[in-house]
């Protein structure tokens, strides 16, 4: 991964939340409170001015800033969560270059970011469920072109958050439900499926 | 959905700007989205800040006020402030004691909240967070995010405002909104779904002869549906499951809240209280003190919550203490 396609993902990223929010939303109103969509609509939309007036000098200065302007404008769990899942791979990513390797790192850390954050494990029916197999699979494929890796890691999301559908929630809002949030894809665990769909658009 | 709104994007904009001219006593950062006393140059106390997803009005901004909050942060509807925000707010009325956070137990409020007083601290300024979960709904485990914090908010924040108003320090003020917490029970029965502006309609579908047992405030479902019945049937429910977990005995006194989620007129509440004072009467158990009405809302939601903190009297003196806010008032 360079600069350009970092700048790529996350525009790609929030050209389809702004396009599919009206779903997430009603994902989020049949176990949750029914804003996943417009949050993640309204912070993406302000990520990209942000990036407009970036001069990044590597990949991480691009998706730290992405992460810095989620966490100050979403709100709700999906702000921190995200943003903090920005940072940590930022952080990870200090060169004008990724190697795949390093990339699937970055995902590790990002993951592990989001663990520590909200506390949730995968079966919990968080997006933890889509981004933990997404970040497996990119690492296996490492040692291929990152368009391959991330392709994987995109197919890998979206098994993983279909596969939410029959959990019962533990973490979150969508967790009082209890028994009644089991047949519902979770929210959170769809929109990282969109975020892994759209890095293997732009890799291609 | 039919509103009184100008567009679904500018809802808490346009709010605030008439929060703002109606209660020209109080500061309005339309910018930072802050609700706060304005400074008062010389005087050191510990802040009380708190904030949570708008459309709970009268929570939080209608609790600022002189004896209660100093600062409140409302984020989009049903959606917790950002770091930012809670920062901005901890900074404008933070004198130097110390800021307490006042934080409902919803995912969302309890990570900004947490990050916003690692900024906090950063810039010196000392931050306790009292943790507010007292919805009995949620079973409190190690496989859920633990219980909701909802009506007892009002009660922890009129208390814990009171006692930084005696000029009490930080860590005390904190351990007073644990003890009040703790003393707090809630449960809640909606007879319809809220409405989000942004989203157009309601939460969840209720047919007309039943109701969604066991709320929350955010437009989410509850654990359970039943048929309507008498408010009498469905007031002694409430209190039989608020007690089953609150270890009330014959002879406690208790502050009562009968609280409307926003949608069900004073008639049917007060028709509630009724029923709830004779049950609770029956027990033993004398309401002390009281508040019937619309306190911790949730939109345009019909239904009730029920609120029971077992008083002391040190916690009844704190009640009684003066308040002068939008929404709660006595001298």
């Amino acid at each position: 991964m360079d600069i350009p396609l970092a700048l790529a993902w996350i525009r790609a990223t929030a050209a389809a939340v702004e396009r599919e929010q009206a779903r997430l939303t009603e994902l989020d109103s049949a176990i949750g409170d029914g804003d996943h969509g417009s949050n993640l609509a309204r912070g993406f939309a302000a990520v990209l001015p942000a990036l407009d007036a970036l001069a990044p000098a590597s990949v991480g200065a691009v998706l730290t800033k992405t992460g810095t302007t989620l966490i100050s404008r979403v709100g709700g769990a999906s702000g921190p969560l995200y943003g903090s899942a920005f940072r940590a791979m930022g952080k990870a990513l200090p060169g004008e270059h990724a190697t795949p390797a390093e990339f699937a790192a970055a995902l590790t850390e990002a993951l592990e970011a989001v663990r520590g954050l909200g506390g949730a494990t995968e079966g919990d029916k968080t997006l933890i469920d889509a981004w933990s197999p997404a970040a497996t699979a990119f690492a296996a494929h490492q040692a291929d072109p990152f368009a391959t890796a991330a392709k994987a890691a995109a197919e890998a999301a979206a098994h993983g958050a279909e596969a939410t559908t029959p959990l019962q929630a533990r973490k979150g809002r969508a967790s009082y439900l209890g028994p009644r949030s089991i047949g519902h894809q979770d929210p959170g665990a769809t929109s990282t499926a969109l975020l892994f769909r759209c890095l293997a658009e732009a890799a291609t | 959905m039919k509103k009184l709104i100008n567009s679904p994007e500018t809802v808490l904009a346009d709010a605030l700007a008439g929060f703002a001219a109606a209660h020209p006593e109080l500061t309005v950062d339309a910018e930072q989205r802050v609700i706060s006393r304005p400074a008062r140059p010389g005087v050191t106390k510990v802040a009380v800040v708190s904030g949570g997803g708008s459309g709970h009005e009268p929570l939080h901004g209608g609790f600022v006020g002189p004896g209660m909050l100093d600062a409140a942060c409302p984020g989009e509807v049903f959606t917790s402030p950002v770091p930012d925000q809670v920062l901005a707010a901890a900074q404008a009325v933070h004198s130097g004691a110390g800021v307490l956070l006042v934080v409902k137990n919803y995912t969302g409020d309890v990570l900004n909240f947490r990050l916003a007083a690692e900024l906090a601290e950063e810039e010196g300024i000392e931050t306790r967070t009292v943790l507010v979960d007292d919805d009995v709904a949620v079973e409190d485990s190690t496989y859920t995010a633990g219980r909701r914090g909802t009506g007892a908010t009002v009660v922890v924040e009129k208390a814990v405002g009171a006692l930084a108003e005696r000029g009490a320090k930080l860590a005390e003020v904190a351990a007073l909104g644990e003890r009040v917490n703790a003393a707090s029970r809630s449960f809640a029965i909606a007879l319809t779904a809220a409405t989000v502006p942004a989203a157009g309609r309601p939460g969840f579908d209720l047919p007309e002869d039943e109701i969604e047992v066991g709320v929350g405030i955010h437009g989410e479902p509850g654990r359970r549906r039943e048929r309507l019945r008498p408010a009498r049937e469905l007031a002694a429910e409430v209190v039989e499951t608020v007690l089953a977990d609150h270890h009330l005995t014959a002879g406690d006194q208790v502050i009562a809240l009968v609280n409307g989620l926003g949608g069900t007129p004073l008639l049917e509440l007060y028709l509630v209280y009724g029923e709830v004072a004779a049950r609770l009467a029956e027990r033993g158990i004398t309401i002390a003190r009281n508040l019937v009405g619309n306190y911790v809302t949730s939109l345009d939601m019909a239904g009730f919550s029920l609120t029971l903190t077992k008083a002391d009297p040190e916690l009844l003196d704190l009640w009684d203490a003066p308040v002068a806010t939008p929404a709660l008032r006595w001298s």
